[in-house]
């Protein structure tokens, strides 16, 4: 399964302060750990909310509306996405991360969890060929 | 708090414990193997360590650094084992005085083992995957020792039972014993063969969980992306070899289509019926990533070239975008390294695309002589097809025929029974 890990902005990620490099450097350990353990699949930063904008609807009516937003603990300053097989795992390694402070959000990604046999020549050819060189031995 | 309270809070404690051995087990492992020089027995500690975790942590609460706990915990046995024996010979109090002399050393063991961790993780997946084993053997031993899989969720996945998987990785490890198979790091030309058999063992657990027919879908599943942690955590471990990443590449690209092989009514979609739209655009990603990283590395193996032709479908917006050219050339290739009448069948396949029908019916009946092919439904399938293509109906029936008659995937077997009546004549179908 999947989760996106939220991470949660906060003033100084609102005001475009950089991290330390003390935590470029933990953050950086800790990202290779999750790459090397098989469970990063993808993960970014993002700029502050001062950068970005929304898009209200409204029926057929669309409102563009700028940033910064002002609600700081409900905006997002980064995520993850991690494969794991619970979401005890998820927690584990979230556990693991190298946060002074503020909240980090998991959430479970949906997935279509039934899949087929349907087998292109290609795809069989593949497992024909591993199954003809497993029976060789 | 009640009992029933209490129950469910050990439950939940445990499968926190479950999901800190499912990240520590491999390392946990790995390093004991090292100390002990057996992997049979350094599995034994770790699964007494973790025993212990189960007694303990419920009560005491999780320790701040569980992996150096379950390190900790696993060595005092190992000391405890050893000392208890009344005769131990010189290599065993030797490796006892090794072990305390690391306690003592280090501050922190944990701490200190962290840089030889890769490559004792390579040489625990080397020594699982080692060639005095059986295949059966490899594979379960790879999902205990690296996966972090309990004998019950292997035979789950493949179907067996728990006694069976059990009494497999048993002999599986006594036969390393007995071997006496070093927990080295293979070099030189040894160490190729050694990798080859590492990726061929991630790529049947890729297969069976991607080609399941039987079984419960969604464990099988988990085969493939169990494999796809293998493979991911040796990029990691031995990233340098690129058919390590070619293979990793294979595999990431065939499971974004994981999702689209299969209809609401649970019909098998083909590749090229595919709804592109459903395709993982993150797994395709990755893959593509991961065959640049093979490609710069060297000339493609046999899984970066698989990796290639899978990646001209995923870089195709729909299928009649598709480079068959393209695919042709990289059949060629693979059909230089890994000759083979199914890589044949294939490459007519992706001739027949590129420049007709004609052109790939040629390879097809030079291939329908060859005694391995006889009686593989998808050469009568791939021949049907290109026949009615060429209009050569009552051939194309025949074959088609064949093909259903040789399945043993029963919807196919109704899809190749449509195909081959779709291809009777109309005169003929008034009078039947």
């Amino acid at each position: 399964m999947r989760f996106m890990v939220i991470v949660k902005a906060s003033p100084d990620s609102e005001k475009g302060v950089m991290p330390t490099t003390q935590m470029l450097a933990d953050m950086g350990k800790y990202n290779e750990e999750l790459v090397k353990a098989g469970v990063m699949l993808a993960g970014e930063g993002l700029h502050p909310s001062s950068k970005g904008a929304r898009v209200r609807f409204e029926g057929k009516k669309r409102t563009v509306i700028d940033g910064p937003f002002s609600e700081t603990k409900e905006l997002i300053a980064g995520f993850w996405i991690w494969q794991v097989k619970s979401r005890e795992e998820a927690m584990e390694w979230l556990k693991r991360a190298p946060f002074q402070e503020g909240e980090v959000e998991l959430r479970q990604v949906f997935e279509t969890e039934d899949f087929g046999d349907a087998m292109t020549p290609e795809l069989r050819e593949q497992e024909d060929r591993i199954r003809a060189q497993t029976e060789k031995r | 708090m009640s009992d029933a309270a209490a129950a469910s809070g050990t439950e939940a404690v445990h499968r926190t414990i479950n999901a800190i051995w499912r990240i520590e087990s491999a390392k946990l492992i790995a390093g004991l193997a090292r100390l002990v020089r057996d992997v049979g027995l350094a599995e034994d500690l770790a699964q007494d360590a973790f025993v212990a975790a189960l007694e303990q942590w419920p009560a005491s609460g999780i320790p701040a650094n569980p992996g150096g706990w379950l390190m900790a915990a696993a060595k005092h046995r190992a000391i405890d084992q050893i000392r208890r024996r009344e005769n131990f010979d010189r290599k065993q109090s030797q490796i006892a005085g090794e072990i305390e002399h690391a306690r003592g050393a280090g501050a922190d063991i944990h701490e200190s083992l962290d840089d030889d961790v890769g490559d004792d993780l390579l040489r625990l997946i080397f020594t699982a995957c080692h060639p005095v084993l059986s295949t059966d053997a490899r594979v379960a031993l790879t999902l205990r020792l690296l996966g972090g899989l309990t004998t019950g969720e292997i035979a789950r996945a493949y179907l067996a039972s728990e006694a069976t998987i059990a009494q497999r990785i048993v002999r599986a490890k006594r036969t390393l014993t007995e071997a006496r198979v070093e927990f080295e790091l293979p070099r030189g030309e040894q160490r190729d063969a050694r990798l080859a058999s590492v990726l061929e063992v991630i790529y049947l657990i890729f297969n069976e969980g991607y080609s399941a027919t039987e079984g419960d879908r969604l464990i099988r599943q988990e085969l493939c992306d169990e494999a796809l942690r293998l493979g991911r955590i040796l990029t990691g471990i031995a990233p340098g070899e690129p058919e390590v990443h070619g293979l990793v590449a294979l595999m990431e690209i065939q499971a974004s289509r994981l999702r689209a092989r299969v209809g609401p009514t649970g019909e098998a979609i083909l590749l090229l019926d595919q709804d592109r739209g459903r395709w993982d655009r993150l797994l395709i990603n990755r893959g593509l990533a991961a065959l640049d990283r093979a490609a710069s590395l060297g000339p493609l193996g046999p899984y970066a070239l698989q990796a290639a032709i899978t990646a001209c479908h995923a870089r195709a917006a729909t299928a009649a975008d598709t480079d068959w050219e393209r695919i042709v050339a990289l059949y060629d290739a693979l059909a230089q390294l890994t000759p083979s009448p199914v890589v044949e069948l294939n490459r007519a396949v992706a001739i027949a695309m590129a420049f007709g029908p004609a052109a790939g019916l040629e390879i097809v009946e030079e291939l329908s002589g060859e005694r391995a092919l006889e009686r593989y439904h998808l050469l009568h399938s791939v021949r049907g097809d290109l026949l009615e293509k060429l209009g050569r109906h009552e051939e194309a029936r025949t074959a088609f025929e064949a093909a259903a008659s040789l399945t043993r995937n029963e919807r196919e077997r109704d899809l190749l029974a449509l195909r081959a009546r779709a291809n009777v004549s109309p005169s003929l179908r008034m009078t039947s």
